[in-house]
């Protein structure tokens, strides 16, 4: 390919920060976590990024493309790059930077923990296996949403994590949702309460912009007005 | 390690009773949504039948002096307007105008009253027997 | 930390949130007039009817026709919220932005040639 590509990344550190601009060599099947990889190692060796597998199953190259969350090792140049050869690479957002491209995710996980996203059972390894039957709508709500990664694609894409820095977001809830629906799971009440309110489930404003983005085509959006259901109709009936 | 499992949550929590209010005007807010449906499908149907030809107080007052369908129907449109507004204006506060938790809450109450003493005021003007 | 811009935004939900929204809050405004207005009919018939002559003038039909639209598109954006949020969708149900949208258009059609008539 003969036109090269004019890519323009953040550097800088918490809120201090420009876009600097740098020139790559185009090539065919190149993705944008190539362009990095490439302006660290062969342009400004003090660039800093995150990646690990560089083939899609562990989200840790989570940045924002273009103004939008992807996955870098998974998103060819081809597809978004733009007029002139421009490519805009960002951290994700709403998310402490902690220097350039790599954000501090410390956030992301305490909302986790916070949703009571975590199973706690009563078996133990000297019990029979849980017997739990795939075909009910319990467990297809469960199964919808299981592959989670926790990339941070879908927080760093939500306009009410923005608005609301208590809100908890779309992993955090996706993953409650699928506790709830796991019958093995003992926490349900607790679960219920941490994730209701303002900061939980009932400010989700069903934007959709998480499961547009989600590159495991988990739908954050459906697992959240499961949780408003559950948590409302339990709030009307006392339980909470 | 941070992020460890918070220490288990009691009903009578300050933090869990607001979540339960929150939840619990999330719900008011839709189950009044669907009142407005029906009331609003009505409304329409009603109001694209009568601007015809033009409208003109005599008109409306003819139709709604002295009757009680009427007047119970918009009454209880107005109550649902009163319980679903101030919800959603109260969101926008916060997300989009900044405004703290107890401004947006105190921003609802002065629109729900103020929808109730406007709206009922405006189904009684319509139904009261004219001078 | 970085903040999302209108490039996040460019995908039919998110245009359905903020169409569902803008037209809440443009209801919310002109629902207190409305009732102001029908609250006139208390210093009797004439003073209604005062107003309502002010009514016929074009600029006014055509805020009215807006305002009708806007009722449809929120009526019809809700009801997709209630489905999603209160039904078994499984996805976004975009289809349904664009039924709510030709639906709201039909509406506001009605009601001008309804006005017009």
């Amino acid at each position: 390919m003969s036109q090269g590509l004019k890519v323009r990344i953040w550097r800088g550190s918490g809120d201090d920060g420009r876009f600097v601009e740098y020139e790559v060599p185009r090539q065919d099947s190149q993705t944008v976590l190539d362009v990095v990889t490439h302006v660290q190692r062969v342009l400004d060796p003090t660039l800093a990024y995150r990646f690990a597998c560089r083939v899609g199953m562990c989200g840790s190259c989570a940045m924002t493309v273009n103004g939008q969350a992807r996955w870098t090792c998974r998103t060819h140049v081809a597809r978004v790059v733009g007029a002139g050869g421009l490519l805009e690479i960002a951290p994700l957002a709403n998310l402490p930077v902690v220097k350039d491209l790599a954000t501090d995710m410390s956030a992301f996980f305490d909302k986790w923990a916070r949703a009571r996203g975590r199973f706690q059972g009563t078996q133990t390894r000297r019990d029979d296996f849980a017997r739990v039957s795939p075909d009910t709508p319990q467990r297809r709500a469960a199964n919808a949403g299981i592959e989670c990664i926790g990339c941070g694609v879908c927080y760093g894409s939500c306009d009410v994590v923005q608005w609301r820095p208590d809100f908890l977001g779309p992993a955090a809830l996706n993953r409650a949702w699928t506790l709830v629906n796991d019958v093995r799971d003992t926490e349900r009440t607790e679960r219920l309460r941490a994730v209701a309110g303002d900061a939980g489930c009932h400010s989700c404003h069903t934007q959709g912009t998480c499961t547009e983005r989600c590159p495991k085509g988990i739908a954050p959006t459906i697992a959240i007005a499961g949780l408003k259901r559950t948590v409302a109709r339990a709030a009307v009936k006392g339980e909470l | 390690m941070s992020g460890a499992a918070p220490p288990h949550a009691v009903a009578s929590d300050p933090g869990v009773r607001e979540a339960v209010a929150q939840a619990k005007a999330w719900y008011w807010q839709r189950i009044s949504a669907m009142v407005l449906a029906a009331c609003v499908v009505l409304h329409l149907c009603i109001m694209i039948w009568a601007v015809r030809g033009g409208l003109s107080a005599a008109e409306i007052l003819g139709r709604t002096q002295g009757n009680v369908l009427f007047a119970a129907f918009y009454a209880v449109f107005v109550l649902a307007c009163a319980v679903h507004v101030p919800i959603g204006l109260a969101a926008i506060a916060r997300e989009w105008w900044r405004w703290s938790p107890a401004a947006a809450q105190w921003f609802a109450r002065a629109v729900t009253a103020t929808l109730l003493v406007l709206g009922l005021r405006a189904v009684w003007g319509v139904y009261a027997p004219g001078a | 930390m970085r903040r999302n811009d209108h490039r996040a935004h460019g995908h039919p939900s998110w245009w359905a949130f903020w169409l569902h929204r803008v037209s809440g809050l443009l209801l919310a405004l002109f629902l207190p007039l409305h009732f102001l207005v029908l609250g006139q009919a208390l210093s009797g018939p004439a003073s209604l009817e005062g107003f309502l002559r002010f009514t016929d003038a074009p600029l006014v039909k055509l805020a009215e026709w807006g305002l009708v639209t806007l009722l449809a598109l929120h009526l019809t954006g809700g009801t997709r919220l209630l489905l999603i949020e209160f039904g078994r969708a499984s996805d976004l149900r975009k289809n349904w932005i664009a039924v709510g949208i030709g639906l709201s258009v039909a509406i506001g059609l009605a009601f001008a040639l309804a006005l017009l008539g």
